[in-house]
């Protein structure tokens, strides 16, 4: 450590509207994606607009960076457009009147004349070729693509992006995540991440804020939150685990992949492009296409056996629903979704050494 | 054409654009306000403002008379601390159009700005514009067809005053008469000829400026 302040972003976050109060205290790293996560009306929108600063609400206490943006008990305010952050809205908010090479000039001009490099930027989200265009003839994708070089020009300290691919159909969300993805990698500065799509969250987020009318239900690390056991069934689909390892060998036949991780190697089919040895992947297991069994089934088309112990067994919310906590022997976590019957069945209690089975095709890429 | 004629319609269009040139500051400050802000009292003054419309104009002349009449508390200061005199002269023309075409003119701004979407203004404030830069940048180039179609129509409502100006400015010949003045006064006259004369160059030019007013808000919808 050289001594300078950590890179953190501190928010005390409150509001309230007729039936329904926000109340968040949030410290989240100062890089990395983080999600909010909660369905409409879970106030995370309302959490972007407070941080921007277009929403105004007192109590709140705001810090970026070691950047204090708010602090009512001290009467700081600062106005919207003296903070050094970026904003994607949901519907992309492009300035009709411009061109989209206006667009992106609109706050690097006012930003940062010179901080960043244009080109590249432009070049990673596949734009160049609109630069002369207007707005309105783009299509939702591009327009989303836009918006966020626009914002990254202005060279912010903190991104917010507030649903950016909500308005889209699956199509064009297939088309913007990888470029996403790409951009996500390569950021210096944190990012806050509104969504209600479990899956843009797995593919974006290292972090995970879950929300709840107004209040956060569970904040941490990504891989962490998910795999919960006590999270309520169905608030984020289902608890899982998540799994980042490489691909070590691929089977051009049948299409699949050795994804090896630190508790082993996991057969999954691995779609095109796939091929390349070495590629990262993170991929997510859900709760409940993990089956257990005491002895080793031999004569079966679930390709990931894996000897685990059981670490705890857990009600789910769920009625007839038990989640039961598995340590491998590598010691990577998993959990199991499976019936009160089974588990009884079976004997399941901490300690116990079974098989944990993977269906490879359940495996989400 | 006669002299008088020439020179009743040049007096007329200068009038006319001199009164609702006067009215776009005023008249966009005020439809912004009105659009975008929430302030105590915005009922009162949006009705104030309206009342124009729905009074009979000669009415309007008549309280514009009291307030610049040479014993009214505006006109009295005018004349005696800034020895300008209002009643009775072109300025009097020029302020009776102002006031019947403002309330035309802030009606059709107010929907102009209204129409702007405001996440735009959002967008630009998180690029780092301040609030003029915000108006001057997104607001107005936005609102700006809108504007000017609400001042064409400004215009067009100055081109046709009648009652507050014969009550404010009178008919002066050579001094206040304007083309609705003179089709008035001709016809009292008895100089039907010279009335119609008048009348055709009044439909001209308020055909000409709906005609502009209509393409610039056609191509706003666009």
């Amino acid at each position: 450590m050289n001594g300078a302040p950590q890179s953190v972003i501190r928010a005390r976050l409150c509001r309230e509207y007729a039936g329904f109060s926000l109340d968040v205290d949030l410290t989240l790293p100062g890089r990395g994606v983080t999600a909010l996560f909660g369905h409409s009306g879970s106030g995370k929108t309302t959490c972007l607009r407070l941080i921007a600063g277009l929403e105004r609400s007192s109590g709140v206490r705001l810090e970026v960076n070691g950047e204090i943006w708010q602090d009512d008990s001290r009467g700081i305010f600062v106005p919207v457009h003296r903070r050094a952050f970026g904003y994607v809205f949901q519907d992309a908010a492009l300035f009709p009147h411009l061109t989209v090479a206006q667009n992106l000039a609109y706050g690097k001009k006012r930003r940062a004349p010179d901080a960043v490099d244009d080109g590249a930027l432009v070049a990673l989200l596949g734009i160049g070729h609109l630069l002369a265009r207007r707005p309105q003839t783009l299509s939702g994708g591009e327009r989303q693509r836009v918006a966020v070089a626009r914002a990254l020009l202005a060279a912010p300290r903190l991104l917010l992006m507030d649903e950016p691919l909500a308005a889209l159909d699956l199509a064009r969300k297939a088309e913007i995540l990888p470029y996403l993805e790409r951009l996500c990698d390569t950021l210096e500065i944190p990012v806050i991440y509104v969504s209600h799509s479990p899956e843009e969250v797995m593919r974006l987020a290292d972090h995970l804020v879950l929300l709840e009318s107004g209040r956060v239900v569970a904040d941490g690390p990504l891989a962490d939150t998910i795999s919960r056991l006590d999270l309520p069934a169905g608030f984020f689909d289902d608890t899982s685990v998540l799994i980042e390892g490489e691909i070590a060998s691929y089977d051009s036949e049948y299409h699949l992949g050795a994804l090896r991780f630190s508790g082993g190697e996991l057969s999954i089919p691995v779609p095109d492009g796939g091929s390349q040895i070495g590629r990262k992947l993170r991929v997510r297991i859900k709760a409940g296409d993990i089956s257990l069994t005491l002895e080793r089934a031999t004569a079966t088309s679930i390709s990931n056996i894996l000897a685990v112990t059981v670490a705890e067994v857990v009600q789910s919310s769920v009625p007839g629903h038990v989640l039961v906590g598995l340590v491998a022997d590598g010691g990577s976590r998993f959990a199991a979704r499976i019936t009160r019957r089974s588990c009884e069945r079976l004997g399941l209690c901490p300690g116990l050494r079974v098989w944990a089975q993977i269906k490879a095709v359940a495996v989400v890429v | 054409m006669p002299d008088d004629i020439l020179h009743i319609t040049l007096f007329t269009l200068g009038v006319a654009s001199l009164g609702s040139v006067l009215v776009l500051a005023p008249g966009a400050a005020l439809a912004w306000l009105l659009a975008r802000r929430k302030w105590p009292g915005k009922a009162l003054v949006e009705t104030l403002v309206a009342l124009p419309l729905v009074i009979p104009p000669v009415a309007t002349g008549l309280i514009l008379l009291k307030l610049f009449g040479r014993r009214g508390p505006i006109g009295g200061f005018m004349e005696n601390v800034l020895g300008v005199e209002i009643v009775f002269t072109w300025k009097a023309v020029v302020l009776a159009t102002a006031v019947m075409s403002f309330p035309l003119f802030v009606r059709t701004a107010r929907v102009a700005f209204e129409e702007v979407d405001v996440r735009l203004e959002h967008a630009a404030r998180t690029l780092g514009a301040g609030p003029w830069d915000v108006f001057f940048t997104i607001t107005l180039p936005l609102a700006v067809r809108g504007l000017v179609a609400g001042g064409v129509l400004a215009f067009a409502r100055a081109l046709g005053e009648f009652g507050a100006t014969i009550m404010l400015a009178g008919m002066i010949p050579g001094e206040t008469i304007t083309l609705a003045l003179g089709i008035y006064q001709k016809v009292q006259l008895g100089q039907d000829d010279d009335a119609l004369v008048l009348l055709s160059v009044s439909i001209a030019l308020a055909f000409a400026a709906l005609w502009l007013s209509e393409c610039l808000v056609k191509r706003r919808m666009a």
